[in-house]
């Protein structure tokens, strides 16, 4: 049941406004995901990372260039691309098993799938317990949880990722990390997740596209190849913090040119 | 400095935003109306107002029991009820699904916008007049009153809450396999929802206000019917029974709204 589909941007243009307010966010960037890859985009706050996500998922119009996702163009939004948000975006008139098997009901699938589905997945989350709970009633960390079994549960053939661990604690932060790269290992998906946060891009990550400063281009794609699964302290290695120094020197000659 | 847990309850109450207990509240609560009426008991017992001004509490009471026990007082509050939900059914049935495609849709705002907010500063007493040539006296005349008061104001309330709807929720919800077409049933409008029934709920409330209004004229029953008819003859007490009647229902109502609420959007707050 689980699909996985390859991400190409080509040459993808973006501007914004008109006239002499006109702002290029995007200049030109391409880049390539592979089936089953995790791949993570870094990048200075304001350089256009999570436009080049919101176009992917058809959630705006690009200006120029191409993107395809498993060699369908991007028309507009549709259930093949699943995107975990910053901001929380459960459903509140909806419990968290009604969250989760909302994509499944809108495909019209029956009851005892969609219901086996919202098990799987919570289950996978470690949010069993909370079936019956509205999402006003869970923390931050617990509702970005649900809204990543909500996008799995939905079987998209690639899973967006827009900062979406960027408004929890360190601690919750790193607990979701270890979550999400174990769910992932199941899942077997595509995904491309955003972050300014240099450690977790790493952590994370199989390449991290190093993005420079508006307007947006890839500047640098380094290849991580530290063995799976990651333990905590492979952020002390050596390699490790040597990857992390390059990377934030790439964004910090960025800083210095603007 | 002392802790706040040492001082008195009465100055915790002054601590700005901070809970307090809820007899405190009920206690605050009665203390207010218990002036109001000891002050009008002092005015009228006191022989400072002169009775056919202001009736004495005593009057009013007596003037409920008999106007409860011949059935006046029923058939009046009846007949405003039924003038004030048929406008407000009818006004809101429309005005809910019209404010939420409004706010969602920038074409039908553009379209809309000019003339609601042209409609929504006229007085709705202007248009009595207008009403009585058209429509003739009677209930219908009465409940479009209510209709032109409520209608143009749920509108625009409505349309800012689909508004505010966060755009992220919508995009969640395309990237979740939903059709454009389908936004305003499967997101905005249980989005909403509690919001709307905020805004059901006050302008239901405006609907009893504009309720004498529409009794001004050409109504042979009804509470202001009662209350016009009250003042031709002196009677002060029957105007202050109708008043505390058109109260007791808004309370009602708005009570009503606010279990409506809880029962049908549990999730909110």
């Amino acid at each position: 049941m689980t699909s996985s589909a390859d991400i190409t941007v080509t040459d993808v243009t973006l501007r914004y406004g008109s006239g002499a307010k006109t702002v290029l966010a995007l200049d030109g960037l391409s880049l390539d995901v592979r089936p089953n890859e995790f791949a993570v985009i870094v990048g200075p706050s304001g350089c256009g990372k999570s436009s080049l996500l919101y176009l992917i998922a058809g959630l705006e119009d690009l200006t120029g260039g191409t993107i395809t996702v498993g060699g369908q163009p991007v028309a507009g939004p549709g259930p093949d691309r699943g995107m975990v948000f910053q901001s929380y975006t459960l459903f509140p008139w909806l419990t968290v098993a009604q969250n989760v098997e909302y994509g499944p009901r809108r495909r019209g699938l029956a009851e005892d799938d969609r219901k086996q589905l919202v098990d799987h997945y919570l289950t996978e989350v470690g949010l069993a317990a909370f079936a019956n709970h509205y999402p006003a009633q869970l923390s931050g960390g617990m509702k970005q949880r649900v809204a990543i079994a909500r996008a799995l549960a939905n079987d998209p053939a690639v899973l967006l990722m827009d900062e979406p661990f960027g408004a929890l604690d360190s601690q919750t932060r790193h607990t979701m990390q270890r979550l999400l790269l174990r769910v992932w290992d199941h899942a077997k998906k595509t995904v491309l997740f955003v972050t300014h946060d240099i450690e977790e891009a790493i952590l994370l990550a199989d390449r991290v596209f190093v993005m420079s400063g508006r307007p947006g281009q890839i500047r640098k794609v380094l290849t991580v190849d530290f063995a799976r699964p990651r333990v905590g302290d492979i952020v002390l290695d050596p390699a490790f913090i040597a990857m992390k120094r390059d990377i934030m020197g790439l964004l910090r000659s960025d800083e210095d040119e603007a | 400095m002392p802790q706040l847990a040492e001082k008195s309850p009465l100055l915790l109450a002054f601590v700005p935003y901070r809970a307090i207990p809820l007899g405190l509240a009920i206690a605050l609560g009665a203390a207010v109306w218990a002036l109001v009426i000891g002050g009008w008991m002092g005015l009228t017992y006191g022989g400072h107002v002169p009775a056919m001004f202001l009736p004495p509490p005593g009057k009013v009471v007596a003037t409920a029991a008999r106007l409860i026990a011949d059935g006046t007082l029923a058939k009046h509050t009846l007949a405003s009820a039924q003038v004030v939900l048929i406008g407000f059914i009818l006004s809101s049935v429309v005005a809910v699904p019209v404010g939420l495609y409004m706010g969602t849709y920038k074409a039908v705002q553009a379209a809309l916008d000019p003339l609601v907010n042209f409609i929504r500063y006229l007085p709705v007493t202007s248009f009595v007049p207008l009403f009585i040539l058209w429509i003739g006296i009677g209930l219908n005349e009465r409940v479009s009153v209510i209709i032109f008061g409520t209608f143009f104001q749920q509108l625009v309330m409505i349309a800012d809450a689909a508004r505010n709807v966060p755009r992220d929720l919508v995009n969640a919800a395309y990237t979740l396999g939903t059709k454009r077409s389908a936004t305003v049933r499967h997101i905005v409008f249980p989005a909403t929802l509690p919001a709307v029934l905020d805004i059901l709920r006050v302008t239901v409330g405006w609907a009893w206000t504009y309720l004498v209004v529409a009794e001004l004229v050409a109504a042979k029953s009804g509470l202001g019917y009662m209350s016009l008819n009250a003042m031709r003859g002196f009677q002060v007490d029957i105007i202050f029974l109708a008043i505390a009647m058109i109260g007791i229902l808004g309370l009602i109502t708005d009570q009503g709204f606010r279990l409506l609420r809880r029962l049908v959007a549990p999730w909110a707050a």
